[in-house]
Formats: C-alpha cells, sequence, structure tokens
C-alpha cells in the first residue's frame, strides 16, 4: 500500500537546509518576504515575487484545502495521489495524499501536514483534517 | 522588427516508423534530417544553421558532426530544451535568425525512441527535493488540470471524449497511425482510468520515431520546387507555480504564446482554416483551444463536442494525421508533428478525405514539459502563399 512505501531522502542544500531540519521536528515551513509581506513555496532565498533578500522562516499552520488531485490508479509502487493544496497562510503545495480512501478526495477538502520518513529528513504529505 | 513573412518552410519529413528498437537515436536524426532535405531539394551541404532540443544525443556540437553538416558554412546553432514545444520554438528562433541575416537555410530536427526503451531523466531543477518525491508524471499532470477545469467549469468527460473521437476519424486514413480504429465517446469512457480524470483514451500513444524542417528565406524558398508555406506569426511563454501564489491550473502559458502569435500576424483565431494543436492528452486540446482564443475560456468543453474538430463536418478541424492520441507522438515530444501536419495542409498535401479546402492559414501549437507543473507553450502561424 501506499504508506508502505519508500520515499527518496531530500538531497538538501545551503538555501533549504533549514526547512529539513524543521521537519525533523515536524515542523511544516514557508518562506516570507519582509519586503514586500508575501509568502511562497517552495522556499527561496531570494523572493520571487519582489526580488528582496529580506526572506525570513515562517512555521505553516499545516493546514490548507485540496486545490486538485489526480489519483494515479497504477504505478510501480501503487495507486497513489498527487495534488496540491492551497495552505492557509497562502501560498499552494504539491503533495500527495495519505492515509485515507483516495478515490474520496474532493476539490475544497480540509486538509493538514503529516510527515513520513525517508532514510534522510522526513518529507511532508497531507491528509484529511 | 517582425519576423512576418521573413522565413518558409521548405522541407519536411516525418519518420514513417512508430518502432525503431533496430535503428539508433541518432541515425533516426539522420533519416529525417535527410529527408527534410530531399524534400525541399537543398544540399546537405548548403545548411547554415541547425535546431536540435534535448533528444539529440550529447546536444548541438556531438549531432552536427554526427550528421556530416558543413562546418565551413554553419553559422548559427540553438539548443533550446522546452520539451514537445522545442520544435515550434525552434521555428520561431531560426526565422529570427534568418531575419536577422545570421543564416540562410536551417534544419531542425528530432528523433528517439521512448517506445523501445525508457528516455534518460531530465536533470534536476532546484525544485526537486520539494516535489519529485510526489511522482508527477505526465498522466496524473495533466489530469490535475482537468480534475480543477472539471470544477471550475463544468467540462465533462464527455466533452473530452470527442477529442479523442474527432482525431480517430483523422487516424483511418493515416496508413502510419498506430490506431486507426474510429472510436466513439463511450469507447474512450469505458476504457480503463488512468490518472482521474483521465480514460486511456485520453491519453497519446508512445512512439518511436521524428521529423524535421528545413527553415529558409523568401528568395531561396521561390527558387525551391514545394509550394510556398510561410511563418507569419509566431509567440512563445512559460508558466509555472510561482512560489504557490494564484495557483490557477485550467489556463496555460498559451494564453501569452497564443495572442502574440496572432498579433504578429495581424490575424484572429475565426481566420485559421486548420489547427494543429498538441494533443498529449484530450485536456491539453481543450485548454489550449480556449487559452488561444478560439472559445472563451471555461467553454472548451461545448466548442469540442459534437464533431467540431472533425474536418469536413466541424468548424475547427484539428491534427488530421490523427495527432498524438491516434497517429504518433515521437520521443514524448509533440511539437514537431504538429507542425508537419500543418504544413502538408497548407500545401494540400495532407489525406484528401481530410485534406482542409482552401487552406490558406493554419496554426501549430504545443506546449512542452507538464502542464499541471510548470512548462512551456509555442504558436506558430502559418500562410500558405
Amino acid at each position: 500500500m501506499v504508506d508502505a512505501k519508500k520515499y527518496p531522502a531530500p538531497v538538501t542544500n545551503p538555501e533549504t537546509a533549514a526547512f529539513w531540519d524543521a521537519a525533523k521536528e515536524s515542523k511544516f515551513m514557508i518562506k516570507r518576504c519582509t519586503a514586500c509581506g508575501e509568502a511562497h513555496y517552495f522556499p527561496r532565498s531570494i523572493c520571487p515575487f519582489c526580488y528582496s533578500d529580506k526572506t525570513v522562516w515562517e512555521e505553516a499552520s499545516g493546514e490548507g484545502t485540496i486545490y486538485t488531485w489526480s489519483l494515479m490508479r497504477k504505478s510501480p509502487t501503487g495507486p497513489y495521489a498527487i495534488g496540491y493544496v492551497t495552505l492557509k497562510e497562502g501560498p499552494s503545495v504539491q503533495t500527495n495524499f495519505v492515509d485515507c480512501d483516495l478515490e474520496k478526495l474532493k476539490i475544497g477538502q480540509k486538509v493538514k501536514v503529516v510527515f513520513k520518513p525517508t532514510d534522510g529528513a522526513p518529507l511532508p504529505f497531507f491528509t484529511p483534517a | 522588427m517582425t519576423i512576418k513573412g521573413k522565413a518558409y518552410i521548405a522541407g519536411i519529413y516525418e519518420h514513417p516508423t512508430r518502432h525503431a528498437p533496430d535503428k539508433s537515436t541518432a541515425q533516426l536524426h539522420a533519416e529525417v534530417a535527410r529527408g527534410a532535405i530531399e524534400d525541399a531539394g537543398i544540399s546537405k551541404d548548403d545548411i547554415d544553421a541547425y535546431f536540435c532540443a534535448g533528444d539529440a544525443p550529447g546536444g548541438a556540437w556531438p549531432m552536427v558532426d554526427y550528421l556530416g553538416l558543413n562546418t565551413k558554412k554553419l553559422r548559427h546553432v540553438d539548443s533550446t530544451e522546452t520539451g514537445g514545444c522545442s520544435y515550434i520554438i525552434h521555428l520561431g528562433h531560426a526565422a529570427e535568425a534568418i531575419a536577422a541575416g545570421k543564416c540562410s537555410i536551417a534544419l531542425i530536427t528530432l528523433a528517439g525512441k521512448p517506445r523501445t526503451g525508457a528516455m534518460p531523466p531530465r536533470a534536476a531543477g532546484a525544485e526537486a527535493d520539494f516535489e519529485s518525491a510526489y511522482g508527477a508524471t505526465t498522466h496524473n499532470a495533466y489530469g490535475m488540470c482537468a480534475m480543477r477545469h472539471m470544477h471550475d467549469y463544468g467540462t465533462t468527460s464527455e466533452q473530452l471524449a470527442w477529442i479523442k473521437v474527432a482525431a480517430s476519424h483523422h487516424a483511418q486514413y493515416n496508413p502510419h497511425a498506430m490506431l486507426k480504429d474510429v472510436v466513439t465517446v463511450e469507447d474512450v469512457l469505458n476504457s480503463p482510468m488512468i490518472s482521474d480524470p483521465l480514460h486511456r483514451m485520453d491519453c497519446c500513444v508512445v512512439s518511436d520515431g521524428g521529423g524535421a524542417l528545413i527553415v529558409t528565406t523568401p528568395e531561396i524558398a521561390k527558387s525551391l520546387k514545394k509550394p510556398l508555406v510561410r511563418l507569419i506569426g509566431h509567440g512563445e511563454a512559460m508558466k509555472g507555480p510561482r512560489g504557490g501564489k494564484d495557483l490557477d491550473l485550467t489556463y496555460s502559458a498559451g494564453i501569452w504564446s497564443g495572442p502574440r502569435a496572432f498579433e504578429e500576424a495581424g490575424i484572429t483565431p475565426k481566420d485559421i482554416k486548420y489547427a494543429s494543436i498538441y494533443d498529449s492528452f484530450t485536456i491539453t486540446v481543450l485548454m489550449q483551444l480556449e487559452d488561444l482564443g478560439f472559445c472563451k475560456k471555461g467553454e472548451g468543453g461545448k466548442f469540442v463536442a459534437d464533431g467540431n474538430l472533425i474536418s469536413g463536418v466541424g468548424k475547427l478541424p484539428f491534427n488530421t494525421d490523427g495527432g498524438g492520441l491516434c497517429s504518433n507522438h515521437p520521443v514524448n515530444r509533440g511539437g514537431m508533428t504538429k507542425i508537419l501536419e500543418a504544413v502538408r495542409q497548407l500545401r494540400g498535401e495532407a489525406h484528401p478525405k481530410v485534406q482542409v479546402k482552401n487552406c490558406d492559414l493554419a496554426i501549430a501549437h504545443g506546449t512542452g514539459g507538464l502542464l499541471g507543473v510548470r512548462h512551456a507553450a509555442s504558436t506558430a502561424i502559418l500562410e500558405r502563399v
């Protein structure tokens, strides 16, 4: 089943290491620009909207709603549902939905973050709230 | 400065193969290059520009050498890589280079063998750690677009199925098409679900093969024997999740590349007699038709229904070779074959059963990458002179 799936460990790099360090404590981080106020995901050092380097880490609520999804019926590791979640804080993030009936996902459904282990830092996924 | 009318497509070739386990990828490039050179009636040694994308083994310099191009003459190269629409972008770039006097005869090639064996993976982007584990594939990335399009606009699986039905009506006349059987809306809906809401018949084929173009100056084109087809408008664009702000998967970068091309050409979608629209999936076609302005956003479902895309039946004949949905999809990249069938229509060389009467204006449009993640789009407007 999908939960037994082995996920690849993030490679990480100096720009994103803080995200993965926080993930080890089950904290889901986003970046916010203190110059323009916009939050973004995945995290960059330079704000993709105003190009300021005044971006700071912020712990997100981990709550959001399903923007869209698609259930991949067959794969070498079994079925999985990919989608985008629009976080309470604004940005939409690509993810997989886990620990639920994948055929009953709905656009607009409330979901929350859960972390799954890898051989390195854990990876964020979403499950119905 | 414009490229309008500055470059002509003088030679085309589509490899007839759909499965080539007995050939090398470089060999397929050489075979399609030779085919386009012969179609144009030029000499290989006259080529002074070469264009290729990520499917060319090793990139431009190994290919220029392998193909035996005349390096004393070759003075312009471009290996812009934007997935399936690379070749439509190459066509525009070739026209720019010709208009600027940087070259006079350009060769563009595409070839590969994804049906024989897996393609090498693309180099990782900055997003890799935050996305690769989630398994975005073509099927589910386009499935995500279709799911949201249905949610926002009420688009139905039946409407999407009409796109495949239209392609199959055309493919029955293409002796090289992989899928020659005419199918019904019910056939599409009854085919297995691959990635919701896309069924197997919403998906294109996987094929080996390739194609090539010769692009040249008006003067040289007029000295050759083929019917004259010229580029009069071109656009290119890219789109991605932009840090996750205001995500909207119901439109593509075609919403920008299309108007750029139409403005340069000085025409509107109503003037188009034939449309080659990249059909990696049925939803790709529906969204592109909206984005290019053939109908309003959200009305693509109504537009494609009831055979409106079938040549001789509907208002906008599309992909009269059967397209990626039925004929072929060389190297998982549909941009080249979109140009090839548009040129055939403008030359009057399409199959008589699908040839559009008095076809003087055509569009060839494609996307590259993953529509539901990040992608490029390119639009070419072609005119018979």
